[in-house]
Formats: structure tokens, sequence, C-alpha cells
């Protein structure tokens, strides 16, 4: 077991950005490992099966076949142990990784909001539900309702309605004169506008809002409101989809700041404040897979010191933050129904069943934590406190020493604390 | 041919597809729920990407993501009804 491994440029998440920046990197012959807490490269976007194929299997097998790269999958960084070293956890044990250049592709996650009836079985993201077909669990035959906001929404369903199940209603919260803006000025990004076209539903609503997700051991039904009618459905699913948060708890433990619901803040060759420290990628902003892409090219030239290569890249990477801004004007999230159909009994943190009731008068974040208990549980508050930040403006959680939860076992592995200088691989 | 493999979830024997989550043989033997809460609610996958930690399970003995685990032959699932 190796308790200490050293490598010229880790690069933290194996999405579009993580695999860019590893392809781009590994071409200067310096040592990459690439690490992702998922059994298979690809991110959520291009999520695949042991043996099965997406659009990260090319370079995903180009880089597994590089002298130069190293991959672990089903591999979490747990904690920054200081500017130049994390540890890392994976099934078989932890190790301290030490590095020279950290690129960090940790993605977004969705943002999840509290309403009446989402902590039933079936009640999952619309990212959630699509990982979860993906991994293998089957809709066939299941009648889904997909609520909420944003272009995931439709994709979501696209691939509900292709793994055999059956979608009742795309329930979007936006007025159909912003959801027409944002389709008309995608004609600069003829690939947006040909997705956008192929992924429209008949069962798509405007302005329809989820009020609660009914059932007793699991969902049966949702009741939605479209203007000012209100109707119920019966469902086997329900897929909420509010938006994506940027994942910046590793930056903000290296002590760099993000900008509250925007990300990793980097300059136009994605280095941030540590210039040691790159991010590219959803961690950054939220834009897609082909600015994650861009982004992670241009990081992993940069932080190999090909800094030539990667200002050409700039132009294109300007290209698809302009889709980025884009989608962000026309589409914006208003979460105040959510916020309206909660009730005083609506569990808000659900590792610790913490109903609205109990944080009523709480004022923020601390408060909440020391009267309540909420968002104290194995999550670490990355569901409720992002939810609090949303709804109530409650500055989120600073991040915890231990990311995610993890075995003593993997603690205990670690000998010593060691520098980039003196790293050692063990047995 | 999809290659299949037997492991055991909650003491008994279920026989499920390769390289399919633990949640996906969950589901696929019926078991909606992975978890209770701590006042005894039913819980399953909500994030499906390892943020939520509701589809947490004992593999082996010890607790893992049922979504981001992969099934393996002779593996023991159990989901975990005492609130865990």
């Amino acid at each position: 077991m190796t308790h200490c491994a050293h490598t010229n440029i880790l690069i933290l998440g194996a999405g579009p950005a993580g695999l860019a920046a590893a392809g781009a990197a590994a071409t200067s012959g310096r040592s990459v490992t690439l690490v992702d807490d998922n059994s298979c490269p690809g991110g959520q976007i291009w999520r695949m099966r042991p043996g099965g194929q997406s659009q990260a299997s090319p370079l995903a097998s180009a880089l597994a076949r590089s002298p130069h790269v190293q991959i672990h999958q089903g591999t979490r960084c747990v904690w920054v142990a200081g500017s130049h070293q994390v540890m890392l956890d994976a099934e078989q044990g932890g190790w301290l990784q030490t590095f020279d250049q950290l690129i960090i592709c940790s993605g977004a996650r969705e943002l999840l909001l509290p309403f009446p009836g989402w902590t039933l079985p079936g009640v999952t993201g619309v990212g959630g539900l699509q990982a979860l077909i993906k991994s293998g669990v089957s809709v066939k035959g299941q009648r889904i309702v997909i609520a909420g906001s944003g272009p995931l929404l439709l994709a979501s369903a696209r691939t509900a309605q292709q793994a055999g199940a059956t979608i009742v209603r795309v329930a979007e919260q936006a007025a159909a004169a912003s959801l027409a803006r944002a389709a008309i000025g995608l004609w600069r990004w003829p690939n947006k506008l040909q997705q956008a076209v192929t992924l429209f539903t008949p069962v798509h609503r405007p302005n329809c809002q989820v009020l609660e997700a009914t059932g007793t051991q699991k969902v049966e039904g949702v009741r939605l409101r479209q203007g000012k009618r209100e109707h119920h459905l019966a469902c086997d699913r329900v897929a909420c989809g509010f938006g994506l948060v940027p994942n910046t708890e590793v930056a903000q433990a290296l002590g760099l700041t993000p900008q509250a619901h925007q990300g990793i803040a980097v300059n136009d060759l994605q280095q941030t404040q540590l210039t040691h420290v790159f991010a590219a990628g959803e961690c950054t902003g939220i834009g897609g897979a082909e600015k994650a892409w861009v982004e992670g090219e241009i990081a992993g030239l940069a932080a190999s010191g090909q800094w030539e290569l990667a200002q050409k890249k700039r132009a294109e990477r300007a290209r698809w933050h302009a889709f980025a801004r884009h989608m962000q004007r026309n589409w914006p999230a208003d979460h105040s129904a959510t916020a309206a159909a909660m009730k005083p009994d609506t569990l808000v943190c659900r590792c610790e069943d913490i109903p609205a009731a109990e944080l009523a008068d709480c004022t923020g974040w601390i408060e909440a934590k020391l009267h309540t208990r909420c968002g104290m549980g194995p999550c670490q508050g990355k569901v409720c406190g992002t939810a609090a930040a949303t709804l109530w403006g409650w500055q989120p959680p600073p991040v915890g020493q231990l990311m995610h939860p993890c075995r003593i076992g993997s603690l205990a592995n670690i000998p010593c604390r060691h520098g980039p200088a003196s790293s050692t691989a063990g047995s | 041919m999809t290659h299949m493999i037997t492991l055991e979830i909650d003491g008994h024997g279920q026989t499920v597809e390769d390289g399919i989550t633990v949640l996906a043989a969950l589901s696929q033997t019926g078991i909606g729920c992975t978890r209770l809460s701590i006042t005894g609610q039913p819980r399953s996958a909500l994030c499906g990407m390892g943020i939520c930690q509701e589809c947490r399970v004992a593999v082996d003995g010890l607790r893992r993501l049922a979504c981001q685990t992969l099934v393996k032959s002779g593996m023991r699932v159990r989901t975990l009804s005492g609130g865990a």
C-alpha cells in the first residue's frame, strides 16, 4: 500500500474538463495523476458503465495507455493537507498525494431544494435521474414527472424516455417569454440550437411549479401549479432540477474564496490566485460540457508550462463563456415559488431530519447548526446548506477539514506529514 | 450476451447484470429504500452522484454509497433499516 505519492500535475475530476486537462498536460511529458470519485471516467454528462462507451471513451483509453498518466477511479479527495498535498481515499485505503501543480475539475452538483414530500424514495434530482439510469436503474414502464427550471429538465426527460419511461409532465418554472428569448438567441451556437429543438417535448409546460410530492412509503404522485390552476398527477418518480452549484470545497480548503454560487475565480488561463492551482469546468461557473472541455485544455496546457498553446485557445473559451452568460441571463432562476410551497413540517436537513419550523427563528447557518444540528449529518450541509443559501440568503457553511465521510483506517494510514520534496512511495 | 453475477442483498442471493451499481441492483430486486432516517422515514438516492449520502448501505461490512459502488460477485449488501 502506497501511503505517500508524488506527481507533477494532479487533476481532481475526470469529467470533460479533467479529461481535457489530462490530455493536454500529458503532451508535456510531465507526470499526471487523474483522480475521480466515480467508477468510470466521463463525469456526470459522459457517465458510462464499465466496458461501456461514451464521448469520454476515446480520450480515456488514450490516457490509460499514456506512460505519463496515472488514473485513479473510485477515489475521492477527502482532505486538503497542505498547499501541495491532499489526502485521497479509495476502497483499498487512503494515501497522501503531493503535487507541484493542481487542476481542480470538481464539476457541479445539483441544487436540491426542499418542498413537501421531497424526502420520499423516488424523488431525485434531474441529473440524478440521468445518473441512476446510466448506472443501471430501470425506469421502464414508469411514469415520471420532471420539474424545476433549466435545459437539464429536457435532457433528463429524453434520457428517461429512451430508457422506456413515460414522461407525464415537464413542469418548467420559467415563463414562456423567457424560454423563447433563451431559444431564439441560440442561433450563435448552432449545436445548442439543434439540441434544444430535438429535446423539446409536447408535455412541456412553462410557468409550472411543483408544490408537493405525495405518497407514504414512496412517491405516488405530484401536485403542480400552472399559472393559477393546481392539479395532481399520478407518477412513480419525480425528478427536480433547480439549477447547478459549482463544487468548490477543495478550493475553499486551499484558502481560495469562491464567489458565492459562481464558482472558483480564475483568469483567462484558468489560473487561480494561487499560481500553482488551476480550475476548469463547471466548478468555475456553470456553462456546459463545451466550456468545460476548452477550459480543461487551457488548464492542462498552462499547468504544464505550455503557455503559448494555452493562449491560442482563449477565443474558443470566450465563445462558450458567451453561451453561459446568454443562458444565465435568459433562463434566470426564480425559487420564490419553491420557497412559498414549503410547510412548517417540510424537512430541510435530510440527514438530521430538521423541519423548516425548527429553523424559522434562526438567522444564519451557524445558529442553525448550534441549535438544531441542521447540516451536521453525513452530507455535511452540501444539500441543506446550499438550499438555505439559495432560499434564505444564509452564508454557505465553511468547508470542514474532512470534506467527505472516510474510514478511520484511511486516516490512520498516513504515517507523517511530507512536503513535496520529501515525498516517498511506500511498499 | 450480458454477464450476470450473484450477490447477497439483505441475506438473499440475487443474480444481477455485471457492471451496474449496488443502487441499480437494489432497485432491480424491488428494494426502493436504502435506509431509514433518524426519525424512521424511508429514504433512497436523491442526488445519484455521491453528494447527498442518502443511498448509503453496508457493503461487506463497510459503509458505502450505493450510487457509486459497482456490484461484484459474492458481495454482501445490507440496507440500513436501523437508521444508521
